[in-house]
């Protein structure tokens, strides 16, 4: 009995982190329809800013929830303005340059902190089920994910902010004859998606190996879900994330943790090609 | 008149290089000529890309599922059969079959663009979780041991063709490696020239159009990417001849990624683009390997996103375009020069490449 309880821990755990991983993704790409490829970099950026300003003494939360998303945002605003900017409506080439901005964060922060593994102590506790552990953390995650969800839902669906963001999302044309300025728009929603995607970083930093070539090990996941969930950032994600997370955690219960990634690959193949405009494309449409 | 020219400095080009491959072991020391048929292997992959990128509209980011599978199987049939000659030939045939089955189920459930991108990412991603995962005594095909992570040691490289008891020196496997490449490049030069290649371009153009002119854009698509698998699949057994070796590594996506940007340096839509790119970058790459003030991640990223920004037809195109500005200014050449140059046009760009698939 314990070990489904164990399996639930665990399903409930990747299907959080897998959220946290894809949100800022999926803001950039329901909003703009551009494919982030140094998504990873940035989760990688904000665990390097929770790494390291705690190894400076701030408190870990502090790093965690305030400094990796504030010091990601910063740098998601900055790579807007000089790059993706020009690259809106080209979604070929909004990838192929955001591939060559991720080899170029990776090569700086090699450059600047060595090929090593850093790594900050997992906070709270564990707790027994039975014969089985867990850790606080777990949960912690899970309450993070609803968190955000919840954020994310009431600035879109209540808020002057979100009535704009989800104007243009619909017509921009309309929107910019309406006094709102697009460019202005997606500034702020990519410099809001990287924010999201630092944070999502600097939750993961305790519990994963830090190195710079990290995001590697993310961005084909995030890539995959989202394309998968389709164009609605929260219901989209929140379904596919569900479904490989969960499909991810149980395959590896029952086979071994390499079948279990290939079994969600496998099952993202199949969920493409039925739905090819994702599974928000087809059941949830107008929906968040 | 232009295109007459254009053919005959296109021919003489060929002559070049034909010579320059014969005659590169007495000029060059052999770890040089080592690192030359290197290049060589992955501008036959870079050329995989840029025909069915470039000229079919389908930007795969799996290319090394194909590039990969075909090492392997070189590998594996090398072992067994202790003769080159049926390896080589399965290398083709494998990816061929398998990128036959992959296209058809893409390209029949009419995917495109970036779900296109990401089935061909995920099924790279599966193919190195699977093979990487099959270390110890029981994961073995005939006498070959997959041997999971640390892959397959010991490859034997290519021999004379039914002759295993003479193995290739590494000056014959450059001539080998060399004129493959050149083959390669001939081979789809010819096939674009053909109504097929015609075809293939128009549908890139435009999808409907097409169809309605008689022509199933789905086969067309399938058979170009095809073509693309087989050919990967030849670099690959170049690849693992080069290094005896072969690993799970070769299906990783930063391979994969690098391809795109040797095409995307050497301009979409040739041919000649992306072998340049990939000379071009794998030198760079090399050059900086050896020492730590630049890392190479660094350098291609910030080369990279330069010519997304600044020079998005990449080198070759660019470097046409200015030298037939420079001869149309002479009085006798005519309004339609551009045209006739190469057999796709110049306004390729990889959205607009893209954008109709």
């Amino acid at each position: 009995m314990e070990i489904y309880l164990i399996l639930l821990l665990d399903v409930i755990n990747g299907t959080a982190s897998l959220f946290l991983l894809c949100l800022g993704l999926a803001i950039i790409f329901g909003m703009m329809k551009i494919i982030n490829l140094a998504h990873g970099e940035f989760i990688m950026l904000g665990a390097y800013a929770t790494v390291i300003s705690t190894n400076a003494g701030i408190n870990i939360w502090i790093a965690m929830l305030l400094i990796a998303p504030l010091f990601v945002g910063l740098v998601g605003l900055l790579i807007e303005r000089c790059l993706i900017r020009f690259l809106y409506g080209r979604l070929v080439d909004s990838m192929l340059a955001t591939w060559g901005l991720s080899l170029l964060i990776i090569g700086i922060v090699t450059t600047v902190f060595g090929n090593t593994i850093q790594g900050v102590p997992t906070p709270l506790g564990g707790f027994s089920i039975g014969s089985y552990r867990s850790s606080y953390y777990t949960l912690f995650l899970l309450a993070m994910a609803l968190v955000m969800m919840a954020i994310v839902y009431g600035v879109m669906r209540h808020t002057r902010l979100g009535l704009i963001a989800r104007a243009t999302m619909q017509n921009p044309a309309m929107a910019n004859t309406l006094g709102i300025n697009p460019a202005r728009v997606y500034m702020g929603t990519f410099a809001a998606g990287a924010a999201v995607t630092g944070l999502a970083g600097g939750l993961l930093a305790p519990v994963s190996g830090i190195t710079p070539v990290m995001g590697g090990a993310y961005v084909a996941k995030a890539f995959i879900t989202v394309v998968g969930g389709g164009a609605a950032m929260l219901s989209g994600t929140l379904s596919a994330s569900t479904l490989f997370g969960s499909l991810n955690q149980i395959g590896a219960y029952f086979t071994t943790p390499v079948y279990g990634e290939v079994i969600v690959f496998t099952a993202a193949i199949v969920l493409i090609r039925l739905l090819p405009q994702g599974i928000s494309g087809r059941f949830l449409k107008g929906n968040l | 008149m232009t295109h007459r020219l254009s053919l005959i400095a296109q021919a003489l080009a060929v002559a070049i290089a034909a010579i320059g491959i014969a005659l590169a072991p007495g000029y060059l020391e052999i770890f040089t000529l080592m690192q030359v048929t290197l290049f060589a292997a992955m501008a036959v992959l870079s050329l995989s890309l840029a025909f069915i990128w470039g000229y079919g509209g389908i930007l795969s980011f799996g290319q090394t599922a194909f590039f990969g599978l075909g090492g392997y199987t070189y590998a594996i049939a090398a072992i067994n059969f202790q003769d080159s000659t049926q390896g080589i030939l399965l290398a083709v045939f494998i990816p061929g079959v398998f990128a036959a089955i992959l296209g058809y189920f893409v390209f029949y459930g009419r995917i495109s663009d970036v779900y296109l991108g990401v089935i061909t990412l995920t099924v790279t991603l599966i193919l190195f979780n699977v093979i990487n995962s099959t270390s110890g005594d029981e994961y073995h095909i005939g006498t070959a041991m997959l041997g999971g992570f640390n892959g397959i040691p010991a490859v034997p490289t290519f021999n004379m063709p039914f002759d295993p008891e003479s193995p290739l020196s590494p000056e014959a496997s450059w001539w080998a490696t060399g004129s493959i490449l050149l083959i390669v490049y001939l081979g789809l030069r010819l096939l674009l020239a053909s109504p097929f290649g015609r075809v293939v371009v128009a549908v890139r153009e435009n999808e409907t159009r097409a169809s309605l002119l008689g022509y199933d854009p789905r086969m067309i698509r399938l058979i170009s990417f095809i073509i693309g698998g087989a050919v990967a699949g030849l670099a690959g057994a170049l690849y693992v001849n080069w290094g005896a070796f072969v690993g799970p590594t070769i299906f990783s996506l930063s391979l994969s990624a690098e391809i795109i940007i040797w095409i995307t340096i050497g301009g979409l839509g040739t041919l000649l683009g992306p072998v340049l790119g990939c000379f071009l970058i794998q030198y760079i790459v090399a050059s900086i390997g050896s020492q730590q003030t630049f890392n190479s991640n660094l350098v291609l990223g910030a080369v990279l996103i330069v010519f997304v920004l600044l020079l998005p037809k990449g080198l070759v195109p660019t470097i046409r375009d200015l030298i037939l500005r420079l001869m149309a200014k002479k009085p006798q050449a005519g309004s339609g020069v551009t045209a006739g140059l190469t057999a796709a046009p110049g306004n390729l760009h990889p959205a607009g490449a893209s954008s109709h698939g």
